[in-house]
C-alpha cells in the first residue's frame, strides 16, 4: 500500500501532464490502427455479431410478439445480454483484444519501439489500454445496440417506437450501454495486466472464466469479489433466476461503478509496475 | 573511472547481465565519452547485451548504469537525448516509412508540423525520400535498416546507439552511412557502433571496446590499446632509398625482433617491442647515414590488427 500511495504521489508531482496525455493519445492512434486491422479484431467482430445475426433471423422469419411468452423483448434482451454478451462476448473479446495488447507486439518482435521513446512505460499501458477500450467499446456497443433493436422490433415497429421515444427504451439502451464500458474497462484492466505478467494468458483466462461462471452459485459474500456482480447490479431489467441460483441485492450503483474504476485504476497500476522493469527478450519469449 | 552521474559520459559500473544461469556480460566498467566509440567482439561476445543495457532494454542483475547522467530506467528523461537502432528487424505491421517514424515523433510529444518536419528531414538524411509512402513490409533489407536509423536520429539526439548498422548496406550506402556517423559525430554526438565489419569500425571510431565471452578485453583509443598488447611487437614499415643499411643499423637494437626487407628493395618492415625507442633510434640513423625517408606508418595499429592479437585466436569469427 505504502508502495502504491508512494508511486501514486510521484505520479502527481510529475508537472507534465499536457504531455504525458499527447504520448497517450499517440499511443492510441498507432494502437487502434493496429487492433482494428488485426484478425484477432476480425474474429471478435465476427463473434459479437452472432446475437445480432440470430435476432436479424427471428425478426425475419419468427412471428411478431413471439417474446411476449417469454417476458416481453426487454426480457429476452436482458437474458440475451447478461448470459451471451458479459459471460462470454464481451469477456473472450476481451481476453482476445488485452492480452495481446503487449504480447502481440512481443510476439511481432516491435514492442521495443514504444520502449525507446521518451514515455513512462505507465504511460504506454494508459495508451494502449484506451485504445483497447474504445476498440472494444465500439464493436460491443455496436453490436449489442443492434440486437437489441432487432429484438425490439420482433414485437412491431409501433412497439417499438413508443418504447423507444416514449418508453424506457432510450434509458435501457443507455444503461446498457454503460455496463459494456464498464464491462471492458474492467474485464479489459484484468486481461492487461494478465497479459503483461504471465507468459501463457489462457490458463488465467479460463480460471477467472470459471470464478465469474461459479458466481451466480456462490453465497453473497464471495460474489462480491468478482467483476460480474458488479456488472450486474448495473442492468436495467431483472432477470427471472433459476431454483439453485443464491441470490443477492444487487451493489449499489454508486458503490458498483466507482469499484469497478477504483479496481480497474488499481490493475493499471500493477501492469505499469511490471512494465516498469519488463525486458525486451523476444527470443525468450 | 568516472563515477556514476557524469553529465557527457555514458558510465557502466561494475555491471553484469545473466540470462539465468548464462552470462551475457560480466563486471563491465566503462566510461564512453563523445566522439565514435565502436563495440568489437566475436557473435555472443555481449556487443548487444551491452547496447540493451544502456537503453533500458534489459535490467542489469548488478551494477549501475548512467548515460549522459541519466539512469536508463528513466526512459522519459533518457529518450529525449538518445536514439537506438536497433538489431530487432520487425516492423509495426501495415505502417509506410513516413507513418513508422512519424507515428512515434508524436509519442515523442510533437505536434504535427514539426513531427512532419523531422520525419522528412531524416528520410532526407537516409535518402529515403522517395520509398516514404510505401509500406515498409516491402522495403529490401538495406531499406529497411536505413528506415531504422532514421526513426533512431529524427529527434536529433545528442547520442545514437547503433547495432550493426552497416548490416545489409551495399557498399555505397554503407560508405554514405559512415560519412553520416562521422558528420553527426562531429556535431558532438556520442556514436556507439556495434559492428563486426573491422575494417569499416577501424575507418570511423575514435575510441574502441574490445569485448569476448562478456567480459571487456581492452577499451580506449584504439593507438592506447594497441600499445597495451605487449606480447605482440609493433609492426612499422619504413620506406627509405637504402632499406638494407637501415635494417642492419637498427637490429643492434635489443628492441628490433624482426626487420625483412620489402619485396621491391624500397623498404622493411620492423617488428619493435618499443616503438617510441625505436623512433629515437631511426632518428639517429636518418642523421648519421643520411637516408632518404619516404615514409614511416604503424602496419598494425587498427582495429582488425587489434582484435586479432586480443580475441582473434580464441573468438574465431567476428
Amino acid at each position: 500500500m505504502r508502495s502504491l500511495i508512494e508511486s501514486l504521489w510521484s505520479l502527481v508531482k510529475e508537472a507534465d501532464w499536457g504531455l504525458r496525455a499527447r504520448q497517450a493519445s499517440a499511443v492510441l492512434r498507432l494502437e487502434i490502427k493496429r487492433i482494428l486491422i488485426g484478425r484477432r479484431s476480425l474474429g471478435v467482430l465476427l463473434f459479437s455479431l452472432f446475437p445480432a445475426f440470430v435476432a436479424f433471423l427471428t425478426l425475419i422469419f419468427s412471428p411478431a410478439g413471439s417474446f411476449e411468452g417469454l417476458g416481453g423483448p426487454p426480457v429476452v434482451f436482458a437474458v440475451l445480454f447478461r448470459t451471451v454478451y458479459l459471460r462470454l462476448i464481451i469477456f473472450f473479446g476481451c481476453v482476445l483484444l488485452f492480452t495481446n495488447l503487449f504480447r502481440g507486439e512481443l510476439l511481432e518482435g516491435t514492442l521495443h519501439y514504444y520502449f525507446l521513446t521518451p514515455m513512462p512505460r505507465w504511460c504506454l499501458a494508459v495508451g494502449k489500454f484506451a485504445a483497447g477500450v474504445l476498440a472494444a467499446f465500439a464493436t460491443f456497443a455496436t453490436t449489442a445496440g443492434v440486437t437489441f433493436l432487432f429484438l425490439h422490433a420482433n414485437s412491431g415497429t409501433d412497439y417499438l417506437d413508443r418504447f423507444l421515444w416514449n418508453g424506457p427504451g432510450l434509458g435501457h439502451l443507455s444503461s446498457y450501454a454503460l455496463v459494456t464500458l464498464m464491462a471492458v474497462i474492467g474485464y479489459g484492466a484484468v486481461f492487461l495486466l494478465v497479459g503483461v505478467t504471465i507468459r501463457n494468458p489462457i490458463i488465467p483466462a479460463v480460471l477467472i472464466y470459471l470464478w465469474e461462471s461459479l458466481n451466480l452459485f456462490l453465497p453473497v459474500a464471495l460474489k462480491q469479489i468478482s467483476v460480474i456482480y458488479y456488472l450486474e447490479s448495473l442492468c436495467p431489467v431483472p432477470i427471472p433466476q433459476s431454483a439453485i441460483t443464491i441470490l443477492a441485492d444487487p451493489a449499489p450503483t454508486w458503490l458498483s461503478i466507482p469499484g469497478l474504476v477504483g479496481l480497474t485504476a488499481l490493475l493499471l497500476w500493477g501492469a505499469a509496475t511490471r512494465l516498469r522493469t519488463a525486458e525486451i527478450r523476444y527470443g525468450g519469449d | 573511472m568516472a563515477s556514476i552521474g557524469v553529465q557527457d559520459r555514458i558510465v557502466f559500473q561494475n555491471v553484469s547481465k545473466f540470462y539465468g544461469e548464462v552470462l551475457g556480460i560480466n563486471r563491465v566498467n566503462l566510461s564512453i565519452p563523445a566522439g565514435i566509440t565502436s563495440l568489437v567482439g566475436p557473435n555472443g561476445s555481449g556487443k548487444t547485451t551491452l547496447l540493451n543495457l544502456m537503453t533500458g532494454l534489459l535490467q542489469p542483475s548488478q551494477g549501475s548504469i548512467s548515460v549522459l547522467g541519466i539512469s536508463p530506467t528513466e526512459p522519459g528523461q533518457l529518450f529525449r537525448r538518445a536514439g537506438y537502432c536497433s538489431q530487432f528487424d520487425s516492423f509495426p505491421r501495415r505502417l509506410t516509412g513516413y507513418q513508422f517514424i512519424y507515428g512515434f515523433l508524436r509519442i515523442h510529444g510533437f505536434g504535427h508540423p514539426k513531427a512532419d518536419e523531422l520525419t522528412w528531414q531524416s528520410l532526407r538524411q537516409v535518402k529515403l525520400e522517395e520509398a516514404a509512402r510505401r509500406k515498409v513490409a516491402g522495403y529490401s533489407k538495406g531499406m529497411r535498416q536505413r528506415v531504422k536509423l532514421a526513426q533512431a536520429i529524427a529527434h536529433q539526439p545528442d547520442i545514437l546507439i547503433l547495432d550493426e548498422p552497416l548490416n545489409g548496406l551495399d557498399p555505397l550506402a554503407r560508405a554514405e552511412m559512415i560519412s553520416l556517423f562521422q558528420q553527426l559525430a562531429s556535431s558532438g554526438l556520442h556514436v556507439v557502433i556495434s559492428s563486426h565489419i573491422l575494417h569499416e569500425v577501424d575507418l570511423i571510431s575514435d575510441q574502441v571496446v574490445l569485448l569476448d565471452s562478456g567480459y571487456v578485453v581492452a577499451e580506449g583509443a584504439i593507438r592506447g590499446v594497441r600499445d597495451e598488447v605487449k606480447e605482440h611487437p609493433a609492426q612499422i614499415l619504413v620506406r627509405c632509398d637504402r632499406p638494407s643499411q637501415v635494417a642492419a643499423r637498427l637490429f643492434q637494437e635489443d628492441h628490433i625482433v624482426e626487420a625483412s626487407l620489402h619485396e621491391d628493395q624500397r623498404g622493411l618492415l620492423i617488428r619493435t617491442r618499443d616503438s617510441n625507442r625505436f623512433y629515437a633510434c631511426l632518428n639517429r640513423v636518418v642523421l648519421e647515414d643520411q637516408v632518404q625517408i619516404e615514409t614511416v606508418a604503424p602496419a598494425d595499429e587498427d582495429v582488425e590488427s587489434v582484435y586479432q592479437y586480443l580475441i582473434g585466436q580464441n573468438g574465431g569469427a567476428a
